[in-house]
């Protein structure tokens, strides 16, 4: 799998597409702070772009790699190694190449900016985390529904719906039900409801470093103290983590038993 | 060497394989394995491969079962049909994939002088014609000094001398007591260095023979002949005829 | 006659230092005449100095009835040991200086102080450690009163239990300055106190108010700090506050604000900081008040009005990545917005005089929705909430039309900032 990995790192780092997006993001993150001096400001175009375009991309970017490389991934398939290590060692090096464009295109900004060493250090570092998290979770998506699909048109609007309903839709749904249902106790809902979405963990996650004040002021126990202390950090980073594993877990069942 | 029991495969409605056994013992025998479209060729050699996972039945490669095996395809070389490859790796580094995954002694060395590959060694892959990238792929599967050489439609894109070297290499092989199994569309190839057919037909075998009895049984002066007739025994002879005028 | 009164009136100044000669100091110290300061302080007479040495005295009930300065040297430490009041001041201008009085118990019956004055004016309290206090001080009816750079220090767990650390009642004239309160029901309480100044406190983590005003009236508090209370300033039924130059920090929580306006009438509010806080200003029922050159820095929401309001006025203030700016069910009568800076302003400047063209609503669909299902808040900077604010912004059907900002600064209002 190490090999595997080595070699489709080796392919990716030098892919013009990964130059793209570590010169969007190193543009895009120099540009927000060139425009505004305000930190919070950039911080919450950051979180736009983190939770809408990477996991978007990481999915496009994953299903592209697996389509393209399907004939590589035959002869690799005649080799003296077990399947699972092939998906997987492909699987991490789009999942880590895609992290690293990211992680350089915001962070060097950062680093320029001085934000290293500033009292805003953690909601920065939150920011990269939930990136690359969410990298991970959409590629290993992505890769999981290419290989559930072999064909390809089918396989990117699968890519696609899974991300509007991540993305856009899951949030219009969680608000209908809240608003249909306020006449009861809800919290616990709207806390559970907004684990089983990796994208609302991700935004959870900042927002307790950008918005704590006013999420303080709810009333409900379940809310304070998930929020008030690190319990929430840490059951949101745990979450995540296992929303990283489902997909890698998936990959390696489906890529047992599928026939090339 | 390579022994199929009662092969099954489907593909969803779609039975490709129907109790397929066949075995490939002896050394020193190239088979070319024929067969229409959609006759199940691919599927066969994909099944022994264990890209494929069969439905039913049973495959033994060197004596074992390779059911969740992976280390019988150490002694296979395989040339799948299409050479496409990583577009940002050079030829050179994914040689050294390869013998990285393996980790035992090649021949590349000579099989890149025999095919004049050594100027484009340091090209990005997707910068390779289609005949190149096929001599890569032809140096990793024959790299390897294997006992048994699956070759997928081995002279695609390939220049008429590469054609002859290709041809001299696979009966180098050949003395040297080595199984080749071998699809193609080009009966002249069969011909030329296959020692048997076996035709496949609608997911089973439907001949097996040496190349002289395969002529002897049909009548033919030629092997693309002997198809043809074996053709039109199985479906309408007029059809036989439009698809083979001679 | 004549010379008679040259006599007198050459005399008087004598009198005067005779007056200053018979003071005395009386000291209080384990192996002095007074070892107790109960003693020395029923011996003295008016204009006498008690000074006592260091070293724990365990004694309640002290009453102050005559004009005495009471000076502690190096803190010594007067314990109640939790059980009554330590000192009552019962006359006019008695000077407590330099004690630390600690361990006043608590009751369900009468508000126990560390030091209590009652009925008296012109008294000062200066540079006191009070630990442990059910209250610390407590003025009831008193007036021209300095209480000022003492640090009380309570344990408050529960509001039930536990009472304020600086408390008046009934009182004109106080001021209460450079105190540090902590860990208290309210940090400085006070109930129909009127012409007074609070300034330059420092009061934090105490579990309701940092600072209190019931029914008083006329009185200013400026360059305190508030931080992480309950909340920080409640200002309820009083009338004509000034309020400027305060930093309101921290205050988190449910029903928590920088600053409570209740039944609030013509107060002037500015130049203060309103810093991550739950809720900026919370108003409520409050007329005639101007709001002007404050910052609002990453507040919950930066004020919310709730109830008739009429007649505030907000201008030149810094609304700076508030989660909400601002969040209103009604647009209330003749309130304004001029020419305040908003952060989420997206607006443009085509004519360069540094006001936007187009107008800035404050009020987002959001907090409207959040205002009716407060659980809504996980959805909070979700893209879909904001697709749902765009259009809302595009046509306004829950939130207020008429609330708006007509010229909204392009860059923020900078004014001189006396705290940070």
């Amino acid at each position: 799998m190490n090999k595997i990995l080595k070699y489709s790192l080796y392919d990716l780092v030098r892919s013009r597409w990964m130059f793209f997006y570590f010169g969007f993001f190193l543009l895009f993150t120099l540009g927000l702070f060139w425009l505004s001096p305000d930190i919070s400001k950039v911080a919450i175009s950051m979180m736009n772009i983190i939770l809408i375009l990477v996991p978007l991309i990481a999915t496009m970017f994953g299903l592209m790699y697996f389509y393209n490389s399907r004939e590589f991934t035959e002869l690799l398939l005649a080799q003296p190694i077990p399947r699972q290590h092939i998906f997987l060692g492909q699987y991490l090096g789009v999942a880590g190449s895609l992290s690293l464009s990211f992680l350089l295109g915001m962070g060097i900004p950062f680093l320029f900016y001085g934000l290293a060493t500033s009292s805003d250090v953690g909601l920065f570092l939150t920011l990269l985390v939930s990136g690359v998290l969410l990298s991970f979770i959409f590629s290993g998506i992505s890769f999981y529904i290419a290989l559930k699909n072999d064909n390809r048109i089918r396989g990117f609007g699968l890519a696609i719906l899974v991300w509007l309903l991540l993305a856009v839709a899951y949030d219009g749904f969680l608000l209908l039900g809240l608003a249909h249902f306020s006449d009861y106790p809800l919290e616990k809902y709207a806390l559970g409801a907004s684990l089983f979405n990796p994208i609302d963990l991700s935004r959870i996650l900042i927002l307790l470093k950008l918005d704590i004040a006013a999420l303080m002021g709810f009333t409900g126990a379940v809310f304070k103290k998930f929020l008030g202390s690190n319990l929430g950090m840490i059951v949101s980073l745990i979450v995540l983590l296992f929303w990283v594993l489902l997909p890698l877990w998936s990959i390696r069942r489906a890529s047992l038993r599928k026939d090339f | 060497m390579i022994e199929i029991e009662q092969l099954y495969k489907r593909f969803g409605k779609n039975e490709v394989l129907k109790d397929l056994s066949l075995a490939f013992r002896q050394k020193g025998i190239i088979s070319a394995i024929l067969g229409p479209n959609g006759s199940g060729k691919t599927t066969l050699i994909k099944s022994i491969l264990g890209m494929v996972l069969p439905t039913r039945g049973r495959i033994r490669a060197f004596g074992e079962d390779i059911r969740g095996r992976w280390t019988y395809r150490d002694k296979i070389s395989y040339l799948p049909q299409i050479a496409r490859f990583p577009e940002n790796l050079r030829a050179t580094e994914l040689f050294d994939m390869v013998k990285d995954l393996r980790q035992r002694d090649t021949r590349d060395k000579a099989l890149i002088e025999l095919f004049e590959l050594e100027e484009h060694l340091q090209k990005p892959l997707a910068y390779l014609s289609g005949g190149t990238r096929q001599k890569v792929n032809l140096v990793l599967t024959f790299m390897y000094d294997n006992p048994v050489y699956i070759l997928d439609e081995p002279t695609a894109g390939l220049d008429p001398l590469s054609i002859i070297r290709l041809k001299q290499l696979i009966h180098h092989e050949k003395e040297c007591g080595k199984i080749v199994l071998l699809t193609t569309h080009i009966m002249s190839l069969v011909e030329d260095i296959a020692d048997e057919v076996v035709f496949l037909l609608d997911g089973h075998i439907h001949y097996r023979g040496s190349i002289p009895q395969l002529k002897a049984d049909y009548q033919a002066s030629d092997v693309e002949q002997a198809i043809a007739r074996l053709l039109a025994g199985e479906e309408s002879p007029e059809k036989a005829f439009t698809l083979n005028p001679s | 006659m004549k010379p008679l009164h040259i006599a007198l009136s050459a005399l008087l100044p004598l009198f005067a230092l005779f007056a200053k000669a018979n003071a005395k100091t009386i000291v209080v110290c384990a192996d002095c005449n007074y070892c107790m300061p109960g003693d020395a302080v029923a011996v003295a007479e008016a204009g006498d100095t008690i000074l006592i040495k260091p070293g724990t005295y365990y004694e309640t009930n002290i009453e102050v009835d005559k004009a005495l300065t009471i000076i502690g040297e190096n803190f010594p430490v007067i314990d109640g040991q939790m059980l009554d009041h330590i000192i009552t001041v019962t006359a006019d201008s008695v000077s407590i200086q330099g004690l630390q009085v600690q361990n006043v118990g608590l009751s369900f019956i009468e508000d126990r102080a560390a030091i209590r004055l009652s009925k008296v004016s012109h008294f000062e309290i200066v540079n006191n450690k009070i630990f442990n206090a059910f209250f610390a001080i407590y003025a009831a009816n008193s007036s021209y009163g300095i209480i000022k750079g003492n640090e009380v220090h309570g344990q408050a767990v529960e509001e039930m239990t536990s009472g304020n650390a600086i408390h008046a009642w009934y009182c004109t004239h106080l001021d209460i300055e450079g105190n540090e309160v902590y860990g208290h029901r309210d940090g400085i309480y006070l109930e129909f106190v009127h012409k007074s100044r609070i300034f330059g406190n420092k009061s934090h983590n105490n579990l309701r108010y940092g600072l209190h005003f019931m029914f008083s009236n006329d009185d200013q508090y400026y360059g305190n700090t508030f931080r992480n209370n309950g909340a920080g300033v409640a200002v309820m039924f009083s009338k004509r506050i000034l309020m400027h130059d305060n930093l309101f920090i921290n205050n988190w929580g449910r029903s928590s604000y920088g600053l409570l306006l209740k039944e609030i009438n013509d107060a002037e509010i500015f130049h203060n900081i309103f810093d991550t806080n739950t809720l900026g200003i919370f108003i409520e029922g409050s007329n005639r008040i101007t709001y002007r050159e404050n910052d609002f820095l990453r507040n919950g929401w930066a004020i919310k009005m709730h109830g008739g309001c009429t007649d505030n006025h907000f201008s030149q203030n810094n609304f700076l990545q508030n989660t909400f700016d601002m969040a209103a069910e009604a647009q209330g009568v003749d309130n304004s917005y001029d020419e305040n800076h908003w952060s989420e302003y997206t607006g443009y400047d085509l004519d360069k005089d540094g006001l936007g063209d187009v107008p800035f609503r404050p009020v987002k669909l959001f907090s409207y929705l959040v205002n009716q299902t407060p659980e809504s808040i996980v959805l909070l900077r979700s893209p879909f909430v904001g697709l749902l604010n765009f259009s809302e912004k595009a046509s306004p059907i829950f939130t207020p039309t008429n609330l708006m900002d007509h010229t909204p600064l392009m860059k923020p209002f900078s004014w001189d900032k006396k705290i940070q």
